[in-house]
Protein backbone atom coordinates (compact mmCIF):
# COMPACT_ATOMS: atom_id res chain seq x y z
CA UNK A 1 0.00 0.00 0.00
CA UNK A 2 2.16 3.25 -1.48
CA UNK A 3 2.92 4.76 1.50
CA UNK A 4 -0.23 4.37 3.68
CA UNK A 5 -1.75 2.03 5.87
CA UNK A 6 -5.43 2.65 4.71
CA UNK A 7 -6.73 0.83 1.86
CA UNK A 8 -9.35 3.56 0.88
CA UNK A 9 -8.99 6.93 1.66
CA UNK A 10 -12.05 9.65 1.55
CA UNK A 11 -10.77 12.87 2.92
CA UNK A 12 -13.09 15.93 3.80
CA UNK A 13 -15.11 14.89 0.50
CA UNK A 14 -18.55 16.68 -1.04
CA UNK A 15 -20.63 15.61 -4.06
CA UNK A 16 -24.00 17.15 -5.36
CA UNK A 17 -25.65 16.87 -8.93
CA UNK A 18 -25.78 20.11 -9.14
CA UNK A 19 -29.14 20.78 -6.24
CA UNK A 20 -28.97 19.84 -2.89
CA UNK A 21 -25.71 18.09 -1.26
CA UNK A 22 -25.79 14.23 -1.54
CA UNK A 23 -22.70 13.78 0.39
CA UNK A 24 -21.17 16.72 2.70
CA UNK A 25 -17.39 16.47 4.16
CA UNK A 26 -17.22 12.49 4.50
CA UNK A 27 -13.95 11.61 6.37
CA UNK A 28 -13.97 7.24 5.73
CA UNK A 29 -10.78 5.54 5.94
CA UNK A 30 -11.03 1.32 4.90
CA UNK A 31 -8.39 -1.01 5.99
CA UNK A 32 -6.96 -3.61 4.62
CA UNK A 33 -8.96 -6.95 5.29
CA UNK A 34 -12.14 -5.28 6.59
CA UNK A 35 -15.87 -6.09 6.12
CA UNK A 36 -17.38 -2.66 6.28
CA UNK A 37 -21.30 -2.34 6.51
CA UNK A 38 -22.16 0.76 4.78
CA UNK A 39 -25.96 1.59 6.02
CA UNK A 40 -28.21 4.67 6.02
CA UNK A 41 -31.96 5.71 4.80
CA UNK A 42 -32.81 5.73 1.38
CA UNK A 43 -30.92 8.70 -0.52
CA UNK A 44 -28.62 8.89 2.23
CA UNK A 45 -25.78 8.85 -0.17
CA UNK A 46 -24.61 5.18 0.04
CA UNK A 47 -24.85 4.43 -3.53
CA UNK A 48 -23.21 7.82 -4.39
CA UNK A 49 -20.11 6.76 -2.11
CA UNK A 50 -19.37 3.54 -3.92
CA UNK A 51 -19.71 5.28 -6.95
CA UNK A 52 -17.29 8.15 -6.28
CA UNK A 53 -14.45 4.89 -4.89
CA UNK A 54 -15.16 3.61 -8.47
CA UNK A 55 -14.71 6.92 -9.82
CA UNK A 56 -17.85 6.63 -11.80
CA UNK A 57 -18.61 10.11 -10.28
CA UNK A 58 -16.18 12.74 -8.96
CA UNK A 59 -16.00 14.91 -6.09
CA UNK A 60 -17.08 18.62 -5.67
CA UNK A 61 -14.67 18.67 -3.46
CA UNK A 62 -12.48 16.68 -1.20
CA UNK A 63 -10.33 13.89 -2.42
CA UNK A 64 -10.34 10.16 -2.49
CA UNK A 65 -7.29 7.39 -2.75
CA UNK A 66 -7.81 3.81 -3.41
CA UNK A 67 -4.64 1.77 -2.82
CA UNK A 68 -2.62 5.58 -3.34
CA UNK A 69 -4.08 5.98 -6.63
CA UNK A 70 -7.16 7.74 -7.86
CA UNK A 71 -9.89 6.11 -7.80
CA UNK A 72 -9.88 5.41 -11.88
CA UNK A 73 -6.90 4.30 -11.95
CA UNK A 74 -7.63 1.39 -9.00
CA UNK A 75 -10.69 0.40 -9.84
CA UNK A 76 -9.35 -2.31 -12.63
CA UNK A 77 -8.70 -4.08 -9.14
CA UNK A 78 -11.92 -4.08 -7.53
CA UNK A 79 -15.13 -5.96 -8.19
CA UNK A 80 -18.50 -4.62 -8.02
CA UNK A 81 -21.86 -5.92 -7.90
CA UNK A 82 -24.73 -3.26 -8.75
CA UNK A 83 -28.03 -2.38 -7.08
CA UNK A 84 -29.54 -3.07 -9.94
CA UNK A 85 -28.33 -4.72 -13.55
CA UNK A 86 -27.45 -2.10 -15.99
CA UNK A 87 -28.05 -4.75 -18.63
CA UNK A 88 -31.78 -5.92 -20.85
CA UNK A 89 -32.72 -8.94 -19.12
CA UNK A 90 -33.57 -10.32 -22.47
CA UNK A 91 -30.16 -9.81 -24.02
CA UNK A 92 -28.97 -12.91 -25.54
CA UNK A 93 -25.90 -14.22 -23.69
CA UNK A 94 -24.44 -16.97 -21.29
CA UNK A 95 -24.39 -16.82 -17.61
CA UNK A 96 -20.76 -17.79 -18.77
CA UNK A 97 -20.16 -15.09 -21.22
CA UNK A 98 -21.51 -12.70 -19.01
CA UNK A 99 -19.36 -13.72 -16.59
CA UNK A 100 -16.00 -14.03 -18.63
CA UNK A 101 -16.62 -9.81 -19.93
CA UNK A 102 -15.00 -9.60 -16.27
CA UNK A 103 -11.93 -11.28 -17.57
CA UNK A 104 -11.11 -8.14 -20.08
CA UNK A 105 -9.75 -5.85 -17.41
CA UNK A 106 -7.22 -9.02 -16.15
CA UNK A 107 -5.95 -9.72 -19.62
CA UNK A 108 -5.30 -5.69 -19.80
CA UNK A 109 -3.10 -5.74 -17.09
CA UNK A 110 -0.76 -8.39 -18.27
CA UNK A 111 -0.86 -7.32 -21.75
CA UNK A 112 0.81 -4.32 -23.58
CA UNK A 113 -2.37 -3.58 -25.58
CA UNK A 114 -4.43 -2.78 -22.72
CA UNK A 115 -7.89 -3.31 -23.82
CA UNK A 116 -7.10 -2.86 -27.22
CA UNK A 117 -5.84 -6.75 -27.14
CA UNK A 118 -7.67 -8.03 -30.30
CA UNK A 119 -9.27 -11.63 -30.53
CA UNK A 120 -11.04 -13.76 -28.69
CA UNK A 121 -11.13 -15.12 -24.85
CA UNK A 122 -8.15 -17.92 -23.75
CA UNK A 123 -9.17 -21.16 -22.09
CA UNK A 124 -7.46 -19.34 -19.30
CA UNK A 125 -10.53 -17.14 -18.83
CA UNK A 126 -13.13 -19.92 -19.43
CA UNK A 127 -11.89 -21.93 -16.78
CA UNK A 128 -11.53 -18.88 -14.37
CA UNK A 129 -15.56 -17.92 -15.32
CA UNK A 130 -16.39 -21.18 -14.11
CA UNK A 131 -14.69 -20.98 -11.01
CA UNK A 132 -16.26 -17.77 -10.13
CA UNK A 133 -19.60 -19.56 -11.35
CA UNK A 134 -18.98 -22.69 -8.60
CA UNK A 135 -17.05 -20.21 -6.00
CA UNK A 136 -20.70 -18.43 -5.89
CA UNK A 137 -22.40 -22.08 -6.19
CA UNK A 138 -23.53 -21.24 -9.67
CA UNK A 139 -21.49 -23.53 -11.68
CA UNK A 140 -24.50 -25.43 -12.58
CA UNK A 141 -26.09 -22.07 -14.40
CA UNK A 142 -22.95 -21.38 -16.71
CA UNK A 143 -25.23 -22.71 -20.42
CA UNK A 144 -28.01 -20.50 -19.05
CA UNK A 145 -29.58 -17.56 -21.02
CA UNK A 146 -29.67 -14.52 -18.56
CA UNK A 147 -33.09 -14.37 -19.12
CA UNK A 148 -34.36 -17.08 -17.32
CA UNK A 149 -32.45 -16.63 -14.21
CA UNK A 150 -34.57 -16.31 -10.78
CA UNK A 151 -33.50 -13.06 -8.61
CA UNK A 152 -31.43 -14.77 -6.87
CA UNK A 153 -29.88 -16.59 -9.87
CA UNK A 154 -28.90 -13.11 -11.15
CA UNK A 155 -27.85 -11.93 -7.87
CA UNK A 156 -25.19 -14.96 -7.78
CA UNK A 157 -24.06 -14.38 -11.85
CA UNK A 158 -23.24 -10.70 -11.15
CA UNK A 159 -21.36 -12.11 -7.64
CA UNK A 160 -19.68 -14.52 -9.87
CA UNK A 161 -18.82 -11.21 -12.62
CA UNK A 162 -17.57 -9.37 -10.08
CA UNK A 163 -15.14 -12.25 -8.50
CA UNK A 164 -13.60 -13.29 -12.25
CA UNK A 165 -11.78 -9.43 -12.16
CA UNK A 166 -9.57 -11.16 -8.91
CA UNK A 167 -10.15 -7.99 -6.87
CA UNK A 168 -8.54 -7.08 -3.92
CA UNK A 169 -11.80 -4.93 -2.84
CA UNK A 170 -15.38 -6.12 -3.68
CA UNK A 171 -17.70 -3.62 -3.65
CA UNK A 172 -21.75 -4.74 -3.38
CA UNK A 173 -24.80 -2.05 -3.65
CA UNK A 174 -27.73 -4.02 -1.76
CA UNK A 175 -26.67 -7.03 -2.85
CA UNK A 176 -29.92 -8.85 -1.61
CA UNK A 177 -32.90 -6.17 -2.21
CA UNK A 178 -34.31 -8.15 -4.60
CA UNK A 179 -34.31 -11.39 -3.46
CA UNK A 180 -35.78 -13.62 -0.25
CA UNK A 181 -34.36 -14.02 3.53
CA UNK A 182 -33.03 -17.65 3.16
CA UNK A 183 -31.08 -16.39 0.14
CA UNK A 184 -29.79 -13.53 2.23
CA UNK A 185 -27.99 -14.91 4.89
CA UNK A 186 -26.12 -17.56 1.69
CA UNK A 187 -25.05 -14.50 0.60
CA UNK A 188 -23.63 -12.88 3.14
CA UNK A 189 -21.90 -16.21 4.55
CA UNK A 190 -20.28 -16.31 1.00
CA UNK A 191 -19.42 -12.56 1.44
CA UNK A 192 -17.72 -13.96 5.11
CA UNK A 193 -15.72 -16.42 3.53
CA UNK A 194 -14.90 -14.01 0.60
CA UNK A 195 -13.62 -11.68 3.53
CA UNK A 196 -10.82 -13.74 4.35
CA UNK A 197 -9.05 -12.64 1.34
CA UNK A 198 -9.97 -9.79 -0.23
CA UNK A 199 -11.61 -6.32 1.94
CA UNK A 200 -15.21 -5.94 1.68
CA UNK A 201 -17.56 -3.27 0.91
CA UNK A 202 -21.15 -3.60 1.52
CA UNK A 203 -24.15 -1.42 0.93
CA UNK A 204 -27.50 -1.94 3.17
CA UNK A 205 -30.70 -0.76 4.02
CA UNK A 206 -30.89 -3.93 7.07
CA UNK A 207 -28.75 -2.38 9.59
CA UNK A 208 -29.26 -5.41 12.44
CA UNK A 209 -29.06 -7.83 9.70
CA UNK A 210 -25.36 -6.84 8.50
CA UNK A 211 -24.17 -5.89 11.65
CA UNK A 212 -23.95 -9.79 12.37
CA UNK A 213 -21.50 -10.59 9.55
CA UNK A 214 -19.19 -7.02 9.29
CA UNK A 215 -16.45 -5.95 11.38
CA UNK A 216 -17.27 -2.47 11.40
CA UNK A 217 -20.75 -0.37 9.89
CA UNK A 218 -20.55 3.49 8.78
CA UNK A 219 -23.72 4.98 8.54
CA UNK A 220 -24.13 7.67 6.19
CA UNK A 221 -26.98 10.05 5.57
CA UNK A 222 -25.44 12.55 4.14
CA UNK A 223 -22.57 12.41 5.94
CA UNK A 224 -20.79 10.13 7.62
CA UNK A 225 -23.18 9.77 10.87
CA UNK A 226 -21.36 7.04 12.79
CA UNK A 227 -18.97 4.78 12.56
CA UNK A 228 -18.63 1.49 14.79
CA UNK A 229 -17.85 -1.61 15.23
CA UNK A 230 -20.20 -2.05 18.37
CA UNK A 231 -23.32 -3.11 18.72
CA UNK A 232 -25.61 -0.73 16.95
CA UNK A 233 -28.49 0.82 19.45
CA UNK A 234 -31.48 2.75 19.48
CA UNK A 235 -29.71 5.87 19.67
CA UNK A 236 -27.56 4.91 16.82
CA UNK A 237 -30.32 5.08 14.60
CA UNK A 238 -32.16 7.24 15.91
CA UNK A 239 -29.27 10.05 14.99
CA UNK A 240 -29.08 7.99 11.45
CA UNK A 241 -32.53 8.42 10.19
CA UNK A 242 -33.84 11.17 12.64
CA UNK A 243 -36.68 9.64 14.33
CA UNK A 244 -38.26 6.46 16.54
CA UNK A 245 -37.63 3.63 14.29
CA UNK A 246 -38.44 -0.56 15.43
CA UNK A 247 -35.48 -1.97 16.10
CA UNK A 248 -36.70 -5.75 14.57
CA UNK A 249 -34.11 -8.00 16.58
CA UNK A 250 -32.23 -11.01 14.10
CA UNK A 251 -31.50 -13.58 15.31
CA UNK A 252 -28.37 -15.64 12.92
CA UNK B 1 -40.44 -17.03 -61.06
CA UNK B 2 -38.91 -19.38 -64.08
CA UNK B 3 -38.50 -16.14 -66.35
CA UNK B 4 -36.71 -15.13 -63.46
CA UNK B 5 -34.10 -17.50 -62.99
CA UNK B 6 -33.44 -17.31 -67.45
CA UNK B 7 -32.85 -13.54 -67.11
CA UNK B 8 -30.09 -14.17 -64.37
CA UNK B 9 -28.16 -16.20 -66.33
CA UNK B 10 -28.26 -13.62 -69.24
CA UNK B 11 -28.67 -10.32 -67.70
CA UNK B 12 -25.25 -8.66 -65.70
CA UNK B 13 -27.60 -6.05 -64.10
CA UNK B 14 -29.43 -8.78 -62.73
CA UNK B 15 -25.96 -10.78 -61.25
CA UNK B 16 -24.95 -7.07 -60.12
CA UNK B 17 -28.15 -6.95 -58.28
CA UNK B 18 -28.22 -10.42 -56.50
CA UNK B 19 -24.33 -9.63 -55.60
CA UNK B 20 -25.39 -6.26 -54.33
CA UNK B 21 -28.18 -7.87 -52.21
CA UNK B 22 -25.81 -10.59 -50.28
CA UNK B 23 -23.03 -7.96 -49.69
CA UNK B 24 -25.59 -5.68 -48.07
CA UNK B 25 -26.73 -8.88 -46.14
CA UNK B 26 -23.42 -9.12 -44.79
CA UNK B 27 -23.49 -5.54 -43.30
CA UNK B 28 -27.03 -6.02 -41.91
CA UNK B 29 -26.56 -8.94 -40.16
CA UNK B 30 -23.20 -8.06 -38.07
CA UNK B 31 -24.48 -4.57 -37.85
CA UNK B 32 -28.31 -5.09 -37.45
CA UNK B 33 -27.62 -7.67 -34.68
CA UNK B 34 -25.84 -4.99 -32.58
CA UNK B 35 -28.68 -2.09 -33.33
CA UNK B 36 -31.35 -4.71 -32.36
CA UNK B 37 -29.69 -5.94 -28.90
CA UNK B 38 -28.43 -2.21 -27.96
CA UNK B 39 -31.73 -1.05 -28.92
CA UNK B 40 -30.39 2.09 -31.12
CA UNK B 41 -32.69 1.38 -34.40
CA UNK B 42 -34.01 5.21 -33.96
CA UNK B 43 -30.57 6.28 -34.19
CA UNK B 44 -29.66 4.01 -36.86
CA UNK B 45 -32.83 5.91 -38.60
CA UNK B 46 -30.95 9.35 -37.88
CA UNK B 47 -27.91 8.50 -39.57
CA UNK B 48 -30.02 6.59 -42.17
CA UNK B 49 -31.69 9.94 -43.40
CA UNK B 50 -29.46 12.70 -42.33
CA UNK B 51 -27.32 10.85 -45.58
CA UNK B 52 -29.58 12.42 -48.23
CA UNK B 53 -27.85 15.69 -47.21
CA UNK B 54 -24.40 14.30 -47.82
CA UNK B 55 -25.50 12.66 -51.29
CA UNK B 56 -27.25 16.17 -52.48
CA UNK B 57 -24.38 18.19 -51.44
CA UNK B 58 -22.16 15.04 -53.70
CA UNK B 59 -24.22 15.58 -56.35
CA UNK B 60 -24.47 19.32 -56.82
CA UNK B 61 -20.60 19.44 -56.43
CA UNK B 62 -20.28 16.79 -58.61
CA UNK B 63 -18.62 13.76 -56.88
CA UNK B 64 -19.75 10.43 -56.66
CA UNK B 65 -22.83 10.44 -54.22
CA UNK B 66 -21.68 7.56 -52.39
CA UNK B 67 -18.89 9.00 -50.91
CA UNK B 68 -21.05 11.97 -49.92
CA UNK B 69 -23.02 9.65 -48.10
CA UNK B 70 -20.76 7.91 -46.46
CA UNK B 71 -18.65 11.33 -45.10
CA UNK B 72 -21.92 12.06 -43.99
CA UNK B 73 -23.30 9.05 -41.85
CA UNK B 74 -19.88 8.71 -40.22
CA UNK B 75 -20.27 12.54 -39.10
CA UNK B 76 -24.13 11.81 -37.91
CA UNK B 77 -23.22 8.90 -36.22
CA UNK B 78 -20.13 10.69 -34.52
CA UNK B 79 -22.23 13.69 -33.63
CA UNK B 80 -25.40 11.74 -32.28
CA UNK B 81 -22.90 9.18 -30.72
CA UNK B 82 -20.81 12.35 -28.47
CA UNK B 83 -24.13 13.83 -27.51
CA UNK B 84 -25.42 10.98 -25.92
CA UNK B 85 -22.48 10.48 -24.25
CA UNK B 86 -21.73 14.04 -23.36
CA UNK B 87 -25.89 14.85 -22.44
CA UNK B 88 -27.99 12.04 -22.43
CA UNK B 89 -31.38 13.13 -22.00
CA UNK B 90 -31.07 15.43 -25.56
CA UNK B 91 -30.31 12.46 -27.70
CA UNK B 92 -33.92 11.78 -28.89
CA UNK B 93 -34.19 15.71 -29.94
CA UNK B 94 -30.85 15.91 -31.91
CA UNK B 95 -31.38 12.37 -33.82
CA UNK B 96 -35.16 13.87 -34.45
CA UNK B 97 -33.10 17.26 -35.87
CA UNK B 98 -30.39 15.39 -37.82
CA UNK B 99 -32.97 13.04 -39.15
CA UNK B 100 -35.06 16.33 -40.60
CA UNK B 101 -32.57 18.69 -41.29
CA UNK B 102 -30.14 16.53 -43.47
CA UNK B 103 -33.25 15.25 -45.82
CA UNK B 104 -34.44 19.11 -46.31
CA UNK B 105 -30.97 19.64 -47.11
CA UNK B 106 -30.50 16.97 -49.54
CA UNK B 107 -33.77 18.21 -51.28
CA UNK B 108 -32.51 21.57 -51.71
CA UNK B 109 -28.95 20.62 -52.96
CA UNK B 110 -30.84 18.20 -55.16
CA UNK B 111 -33.55 20.81 -56.32
CA UNK B 112 -30.75 23.03 -57.40
CA UNK B 113 -28.40 20.74 -59.29
CA UNK B 114 -28.91 21.65 -62.50
CA UNK B 115 -29.95 18.86 -65.45
CA UNK B 116 -31.76 16.00 -65.41
CA UNK B 117 -33.03 14.70 -62.05
CA UNK B 118 -34.16 11.04 -61.95
CA UNK B 119 -32.25 9.98 -59.09
CA UNK B 120 -33.83 11.33 -55.97
CA UNK B 121 -36.71 8.19 -55.80
CA UNK B 122 -33.54 5.74 -55.91
CA UNK B 123 -31.64 7.67 -53.28
CA UNK B 124 -34.53 7.24 -51.19
CA UNK B 125 -35.99 3.90 -52.41
CA UNK B 126 -33.51 2.27 -53.71
CA UNK B 127 -32.18 0.40 -57.31
CA UNK B 128 -30.92 -2.64 -56.39
CA UNK B 129 -31.03 -2.92 -60.52
CA UNK B 130 -28.95 0.18 -61.15
CA UNK B 131 -26.14 -0.40 -59.15
CA UNK B 132 -22.90 -0.36 -61.32
CA UNK B 133 -20.24 -2.57 -60.63
CA UNK B 134 -17.95 -0.01 -59.25
CA UNK B 135 -20.42 -0.02 -56.30
CA UNK B 136 -20.39 -3.40 -55.58
CA UNK B 137 -16.63 -2.91 -55.16
CA UNK B 138 -16.92 -0.13 -52.65
CA UNK B 139 -19.89 -1.97 -51.02
CA UNK B 140 -17.49 -5.39 -50.92
CA UNK B 141 -14.55 -3.16 -49.25
CA UNK B 142 -16.56 -1.59 -46.90
CA UNK B 143 -17.72 -5.31 -45.89
CA UNK B 144 -14.46 -6.51 -45.64
CA UNK B 145 -13.45 -3.48 -43.46
CA UNK B 146 -16.81 -4.59 -41.13
CA UNK B 147 -15.29 -7.61 -40.39
CA UNK B 148 -12.04 -7.28 -39.51
CA UNK B 149 -12.99 -5.06 -37.14
CA UNK B 150 -15.61 -6.40 -35.51
CA UNK B 151 -13.87 -9.91 -36.14
CA UNK B 152 -10.69 -8.09 -34.20
CA UNK B 153 -12.86 -6.70 -31.25
CA UNK B 154 -15.51 -8.78 -30.82
CA UNK B 155 -15.31 -8.75 -27.11
CA UNK B 156 -14.68 -5.51 -26.34
CA UNK B 157 -17.99 -4.64 -28.80
CA UNK B 158 -20.17 -6.80 -26.26
CA UNK B 159 -18.88 -5.82 -23.24
CA UNK B 160 -20.16 -2.30 -24.43
CA UNK B 161 -22.84 -3.18 -25.38
CA UNK B 162 -24.10 -5.17 -22.62
CA UNK B 163 -23.40 -3.48 -19.74
CA UNK B 164 -21.38 -0.20 -20.33
CA UNK B 165 -20.89 0.99 -16.82
CA UNK B 166 -18.93 -2.42 -15.79
CA UNK B 167 -17.47 -1.97 -19.36
CA UNK B 168 -16.35 1.06 -18.25
CA UNK B 169 -15.02 0.10 -14.69
CA UNK B 170 -12.89 -3.04 -16.24
CA UNK B 171 -11.00 -0.19 -18.04
CA UNK B 172 -12.39 -0.72 -21.36
CA UNK B 173 -12.31 2.70 -23.48
CA UNK B 174 -16.20 2.81 -23.50
CA UNK B 175 -16.46 5.81 -25.89
CA UNK B 176 -14.22 4.96 -28.33
CA UNK B 177 -16.03 1.28 -28.99
CA UNK B 178 -18.88 3.18 -28.84
CA UNK B 179 -18.48 5.88 -31.17
CA UNK B 180 -16.96 2.92 -33.49
CA UNK B 181 -20.18 1.05 -33.32
CA UNK B 182 -22.16 3.41 -34.45
CA UNK B 183 -19.51 5.02 -37.52
CA UNK B 184 -19.57 0.78 -38.26
CA UNK B 185 -23.02 0.66 -38.19
CA UNK B 186 -23.23 4.10 -40.42
CA UNK B 187 -21.09 2.43 -42.87
CA UNK B 188 -23.85 -0.41 -43.43
CA UNK B 189 -26.28 2.05 -43.63
CA UNK B 190 -24.50 3.12 -46.71
CA UNK B 191 -24.45 -0.74 -47.97
CA UNK B 192 -27.78 -0.99 -47.62
CA UNK B 193 -29.07 2.23 -49.28
CA UNK B 194 -27.74 0.81 -52.43
CA UNK B 195 -30.18 -1.61 -52.50
CA UNK B 196 -33.79 -0.33 -50.58
CA UNK B 197 -32.51 3.26 -50.37
CA UNK B 198 -32.23 5.62 -47.51
CA UNK B 199 -36.22 5.36 -46.00
CA UNK B 200 -35.96 1.37 -45.98
CA UNK B 201 -32.70 0.79 -44.44
CA UNK B 202 -33.60 0.78 -41.35
CA UNK B 203 -36.25 -2.57 -42.06
CA UNK B 204 -33.75 -4.11 -43.27
CA UNK B 205 -30.79 -3.08 -40.58
CA UNK B 206 -33.35 -4.39 -37.91
CA UNK B 207 -36.15 -7.30 -39.30
CA UNK B 208 -33.63 -9.51 -39.89
CA UNK B 209 -31.36 -9.82 -37.02
CA UNK B 210 -34.66 -9.40 -34.76
CA UNK B 211 -35.90 -12.74 -36.87
CA UNK B 212 -32.45 -14.17 -35.51
CA UNK B 213 -33.20 -12.90 -32.03
CA UNK B 214 -36.27 -15.21 -32.11
CA UNK B 215 -34.19 -18.63 -32.36
CA UNK B 216 -30.88 -18.27 -31.66
CA UNK B 217 -28.98 -16.67 -28.30
CA UNK B 218 -26.02 -15.19 -28.60
CA UNK B 219 -24.61 -12.18 -30.79
CA UNK B 220 -22.90 -14.30 -33.41
CA UNK B 221 -24.99 -16.93 -34.29
CA UNK B 222 -27.60 -13.82 -34.54
CA UNK B 223 -25.48 -12.54 -37.14
CA UNK B 224 -24.93 -15.75 -38.99
CA UNK B 225 -28.46 -16.35 -39.34
CA UNK B 226 -29.47 -12.79 -40.02
CA UNK B 227 -26.80 -12.71 -42.65
CA UNK B 228 -28.38 -15.25 -43.92
CA UNK B 229 -31.64 -14.24 -43.76
CA UNK B 230 -31.17 -11.13 -45.26
CA UNK B 231 -29.90 -12.54 -48.51
CA UNK B 232 -32.74 -15.02 -48.46
CA UNK B 233 -34.98 -11.87 -48.26
CA UNK B 234 -33.31 -9.65 -51.18
CA UNK B 235 -33.18 -12.65 -53.22
CA UNK B 236 -36.43 -13.63 -52.96
CA UNK B 237 -37.48 -10.24 -53.10
CA UNK B 238 -35.96 -9.21 -56.53
CA UNK B 239 -36.93 -12.83 -58.01
CA UNK B 240 -40.62 -12.20 -56.92
CA UNK B 241 -40.66 -8.19 -58.14
CA UNK B 242 -38.97 -8.91 -61.82
CA UNK B 243 -41.99 -11.06 -63.27
CA UNK B 244 -44.46 -8.16 -62.28
CA UNK B 245 -41.70 -5.12 -62.93
CA UNK B 246 -42.90 -4.78 -59.20
CA UNK B 247 -39.78 -2.24 -57.51
CA UNK B 248 -37.08 -4.32 -56.25
CA UNK B 249 -36.62 -2.51 -52.86
CA UNK B 250 -40.24 -2.05 -51.69
CA UNK B 251 -40.90 -5.74 -52.16
CA UNK B 252 -37.53 -7.17 -50.59
CA UNK B 253 -39.17 -5.10 -47.48
CA UNK B 254 -42.13 -6.16 -47.59
CA UNK B 255 -41.13 -9.91 -47.76
CA UNK B 256 -38.96 -8.44 -44.61
CA UNK B 257 -41.57 -7.51 -42.96
CA UNK B 258 -44.02 -10.46 -43.42
CA UNK B 259 -41.01 -12.85 -42.36
CA UNK B 260 -40.77 -10.76 -39.27
CA UNK B 261 -44.54 -10.51 -38.49
CA UNK B 262 -45.13 -14.63 -38.84
CA UNK B 263 -42.15 -15.06 -36.98
CA UNK B 264 -43.12 -13.01 -33.88
CA UNK B 265 -46.66 -14.32 -34.14
CA UNK B 266 -45.47 -17.68 -33.98
CA UNK B 267 -42.89 -17.25 -31.11
CA UNK B 268 -45.88 -16.31 -28.54
CA UNK B 269 -47.56 -18.61 -29.51
CA UNK B 270 -45.38 -21.00 -29.07
CA UNK B 271 -44.23 -19.70 -25.82
CA UNK B 272 -47.64 -19.12 -25.00
CA UNK B 273 -48.17 -22.74 -25.86
CA UNK B 274 -45.19 -23.44 -23.40
CA UNK B 275 -46.45 -21.80 -20.20
CA UNK B 276 -50.15 -23.60 -20.26
CA UNK B 277 -48.45 -26.74 -20.66
CA UNK B 278 -46.23 -26.21 -17.45
CA UNK B 279 -49.16 -24.65 -15.68
CA UNK B 280 -51.65 -27.16 -16.55
CA UNK B 281 -48.54 -29.87 -15.96
CA UNK B 282 -48.16 -27.99 -12.70
CA UNK B 283 -51.82 -28.56 -11.67
CA UNK B 284 -52.37 -32.20 -12.68
CA UNK B 285 -48.97 -33.22 -11.01
CA UNK B 286 -50.96 -31.36 -7.89
CA UNK B 287 -53.81 -33.06 -8.10
CA UNK B 288 -52.58 -36.57 -8.82
CA UNK B 289 -50.43 -36.06 -5.42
Amino acid sequence: MNRTDNLIELRDVSFSYGGAPILENVDLQIREGEFLGIVGPNAGGKSTLLKLILGLLEPQSGHIRVMGKRPDEARQLIGYVPQYPNFPRDFPITVEQAVMIGRLGVRSRQSPLGNLYPGRYKTTDRSAARQALSEVEAGNLANRQIGTLSGGQLQRMLLARALVVEPAILILDEPTANIDQRLESDIFDLLKRLNERMTILVVSHDIGFVSGYVTRVACINRTLVCHHADAIDGQVIQELYGENVHMVVHNH
Amino acid sequence: MAEFFTALTQYAFLQSAVVAGLLASIGCGVMGTYVVVKRIAFLAGGIAHSVLGGMGAAVYYGFDPLVGALIAAVLSALLIGWVRLQWQAQEDTLIGALWAIGMAAGILFIAKTPGYQTDLMSYLFGNILLVPEKSLWFMAALDALLLIIVGTYHRQFLAVVFDEEFARLRGIPVTFFYLLLLVLVAITVVLLIQVVGLILVLALLTLPAAVAGHYVHSLGRMMLLATLLGSAVSFSGLALSYGPDLPAGPTIILLAGAVYVISALATRAVARRKTRASLLDSVNRRRSA
